[in-house]
């Protein structure tokens, strides 16, 4: 008979875990928030203008990676919202520019985002051309189409009921960019969580296959998934141009990056089938906020940037990989 | 032990997460042995194995071979030890030729540096032709049938000079004809001094490959018996304990043969194999359709089931054709299909995101799953199909085989079908559970469901069926009411395309 000096030679694989991968993004906060508060509390960081500026700055990508939740959930991917951004952003400029009421500027920006959603979507579900492909192309393309919109000229915004509603106004003192994102935050959660869209959105990421032979059109899904991206992008184009009431060509430049981090951060599958939206917003404000306490330490652009890149590998690496309970 | 053990394994024990897996299991294996390894999912078989190649750690007990104790801490200590696990067909390269496969990590070199591809060749063909099989050691492996790639695993493991195989369900995804291949190889390599472990949940197939079987439950080995003179119900009380012996046997269900049929097949045509298929369900039927593996079973249910167009013919469900499978889910056709893991499961997702996926419409009110109401449907289905899970919210990932199938039939239970279609609905399915999983789809039959079976498990079809379809050469060759089959034998040779008049006899 054997003594029992064997048994842990490997880890066993049906010990019960505590799921801390689902609350890592939560973790990082609370260690981001103390070391920043350590650091450079004495330097502003902890003001309410502070943590305010952060929530607004954020508002952008917050809207954007909610949409992108969705997405990835489905299993699929979308690289070009970040220049839709900026396309929606200087298609609401231009219609008030022309005189039109700011409503009309509203709708034909959601519009340009969602014909570059249907776009994406009919290459990825009818075509059949991987979305990272399809996505990237369309990225670059839609980017240039911003230059050649007004040959990178910026168009200023002087509606002042725009510009409030959309990014430098408040409610009740709270700015209105900051309830922008907890709506559209709390409408995504309750849609990814409570509805059959939702539903089917991760069943789609989760196993296609499966999904089809349970009567989910998952092709549709898709679809309605690059919508989603579309429209998010292009309201987050109309909150930039809200905030610096002016539109610009390269808003939105790396946001696809920041919002895929704050998602996967957020504890959502790279690999589809798990979806988290409270989960994104706390991996958006985590991502704010570390921007936010680099700029106050008084970090260079570039190093902000190699920062931002190493978390999406640290989150990607920590993340959940398919086939984990 | 006897002179002759190769391997003797003596109260293994093995514990996870303190609940005993294996409670003193004694196994052994003589040299040019065939032994089967049998019992329901969870009775500790695999973990028994995983102990053997050193996947696992045993908590205690002692494995000596050849009568020296030897310490499988880790797979490549099982593997000097000459253990070797054949798997089917994932463990290969299917962009690499079959030397290239046999010989990866381990290719034979010149000077120590460069690949002798030469040599490697040579080698491989050696091997292959001791096996008596005719591959082309050049062939890529991806080009090969699947049969085929059980043979490479096979010859890889000879390659490292194994002497004790454990193959896990090696026919499940084998034709008749490979089978037959494979048990010859299985006798050569008896007679060559190799000694085997054969896991398979088929009956038939243990008793006429192996010379002992030994049955597990519950993590305790309960019989171990010469092959010679048992039966198929002794192995069966065996794996249930006694009194539990399910009913597996036909019941003569006296079905309604005056009904107006509720499926209509006419003349169907499908761009595969299908040529001329016409046959009819009566609702509370359950209808058999045998043939061989690639006949175009598959083919046929997926057209019933509106995924597959037909090339030409009729399907009519209640008198009106199926237009697509919308139309089909929405009219009460379901389908079960072939391969639960990769079409009829999430996965990553709860048992109760399971069975709700096809039913999400009818507990949707303003766009809002309403989970209190559904989570009485899923309660009632895992009750009902007595799923074994800790609750509704386990992953589908980690409950057996056999529950895993129990979630997609009462997914598809849930909405009432009248059309149920089960494609291979056993694979991998332990007895007890197969047992059960008969027996709801029968009383589902007896309250006027009408049920269409594919299996290439003949036994299964024989214990389930009223009337039995045989497929052959792309027609419905014979239409057997089971009453007038007396025997698996006279179903075999149907299928085979045996006694059946000249102009339909094709080749299989």
């Amino acid at each position: 008979m054997q003594s029992k000096a064997t048994i842990s030679a490997r880890p066993t694989m049906s010990l019960p875990k505590l799921n801390w991968q689902n609350y890592i993004v939560y973790i990082f906060f609370v260690i981001v928030l103390g070391f920043f508060a350590v650091t450079i509390g004495d330097k502003g960081f902890l003001t309410v203008t502070n943590l305010f500026n952060i929530a607004r700055t954020t508002a952008m990508i917050t809207v954007i990676a909610v949409a992108m939740t969705f997405i990835i959930s489905a299993g699929e991917l979308d690289l070009s919202v970040g220049s839709t951004t900026a396309l929606a952003a200087l298609v609401c400029a231009l219609v008030m520019q022309s005189g039109y009421p700011w409503p009309l500027a509203f709708v034909a920006a959601i519009a340009s985002g969602l014909i570059v959603g249907s776009l994406n979507g009919f290459f990825v579900t009818v075509i059949g051309i991987p979305s990272f492909l399809v996505t990237l192309g369309m990225m670059q393309f839609i980017r240039g189409l911003d230059m050649r919109i007004t040959y990178t000229n910026p168009v200023s915004v002087s509606n002042q009921s725009f510009n409030s509603l959309f990014g430098s106004g408040k409610l009740f003192g709270v700015p209105s960019l900051l309830i922008w994102s907890v709506v559209i935050a709390l409408v995504g959660h309750i849609v990814l969580k409570y509805t059959s869209f939702g539903r089917e959105i991760l069943a789609t990421g989760g196993n296609r296959q499966a999904a089809e032979y349970s009567g989910v059109k998952t092709r549709r899904v898709k679809f309605y998934g690059f919508l989603l991206t579309g429209a998010a992008a292009a309201l987050a184009g109309m909150l930039y141009t809200g905030m610096m009431q002016t539109a610009r060509f390269n808003f939105g430049e790396g946001a696809e990056l920041m919002a895929i981090a704050a998602v996967i951060l957020g504890g959502t599958s790279l690999f589809g089938g798990k979806g988290t939206i409270l989960g994104t917003f706390a991996g958006s404000l985590l991502i704010g906020t570390i921007n936010n306490g680099l700029i106050i330490m008084g970090l260079d652009v570039s190093e902000q940037m190699m920062i931002a890149g190493a978390i999406i590998i640290v989150a990607v690496a920590f993340g959940k990989k398919p086939g984990q309970a | 032990m006897t002179a002759a053990d190769v391997l003797q394994m003596t109260d293994i024990r093995k514990s996870f997460a303190s609940i005993p897996v294996l409670k003193r299991v004694s196994f052994s294996l003589r040299k040019g042995e065939v032994h089967a390894l049998m019992g329901g999912n969870g009775a500790g078989k695999s973990t028994l194995m995983k102990i053997l190649t050193g996947v696992y750690t045993k908590d205690g007990g002692t494995i000596l071979i050849d009568g020296q104790p030897v310490e499988l801490n880790n797979t490549t200590a099982a593997e000097r030890a000459g253990i070797a696990m054949i798997f089917q067909e994932f463990s290969l390269v299917p962009t690499l030729t079959v030397a290239q496969n046999i010989w990866l990590k381990r290719e034979p070199r010149i000077a120590g540096t460069f690949i002798n591809n030469a040599e490697m060749v040579r080698r491989s063909r050696e091997i292959l032709q001791e096996l008596g099989v005719d591959i082309d050691p050049e062939t890529l492996v991806g080009t090969l049938p699947v049969g085929y790639m059980q043979i490479v695993e096979i010859a890889k493991a000879l390659s490292k000079k194994a002497r004790i195989l454990v193959m896990d369900e090696p026919t499940s995804s084998l034709s008749e004809a490979e089978t037959e291949a494979l048990f010859d190889l299985v006798n050569k390599l008896r007679t060559s001094g190799i000694s085997i472990v054969y896991i398979s949940h088929r009956m038939a197939e243990i008793l006429t490959i192996c010379d002992r079987v030994t049955v597990m439950r519950d993590g305790e080995g309960v019989m171990t018996e010469d092959c010679v003179g048992l039966t198929v119900d002794r192995i069966v009380e065996a794996m249930l304990g006694a009194g539990n012996t399910a009913s597996f046997e036909w019941q003569d269900r006296a079905p309604r043969a005056d009904a107006t049929p509720i499926l209509s097949v006419r003349n169907l045509r499908l761009p595969s194999r299908v040529n001329d298929v016409s046959f009819d369900i009566r609702p509370g039927e359950i209808v058999g359709l045998a043939g061989l593996m690639g006949s175009g079973r598959t083919e046929i249910a997926e057209t019933i089931f509106g995924r597959r167009a037909p090339v030409s013919g009729e399907i009519t469900f209640d008198g009106r054709p199926v237009r697509n499978q919308a139309d089909a889910i929405d009219r009460g056709i379901a389908l079960v299909p072939e391969d639960r893991r990769k079409m009829g499961l999430v996965l990553d997702h709860s048992v109760r995101d399971n069975v709700l996926l096809p039913n999400l419409a009818r507990f949707t009110r303003a766009f809002m799953v309403q989970d209190t109401e559904a989570l009485k449907t899923v309660t009632r289905t895992i009750r009902d199909l007595s799923i074994k899970t800790d609750g509704p919210d386990k992953l589908a990932r980690l409950l057996s085989g056999g529950n895993q199938q129990k979630i997609v039939l009462g997914k598809w239970l849930a909405r009432d079908p009248r059309l149920l279609i089960l494609d291979e609905p056993t694979i991998g399915v332990d007895i007890g559970a197969k047992s059960e999983i008969v027996e709801t789809v029968r009383s589902m039959a007896d309250k006027g469901m009408a049920v269409l079976v594919i299996s290439s498990e003949l036994e299964e079809l024989m214990a389930i069926s009223d009337r039995i379809l045989v497929l052959h050469g792309g027609r419905i060759v014979q239409d057997m009411n089971r009453r007038d089959l007396n025997s698996e034998e006279e179903l075999h040779h149907a299928i085979q395309g045996h006694h059946i008049g000249p102009s339909d006899h094709v080749a299989a």
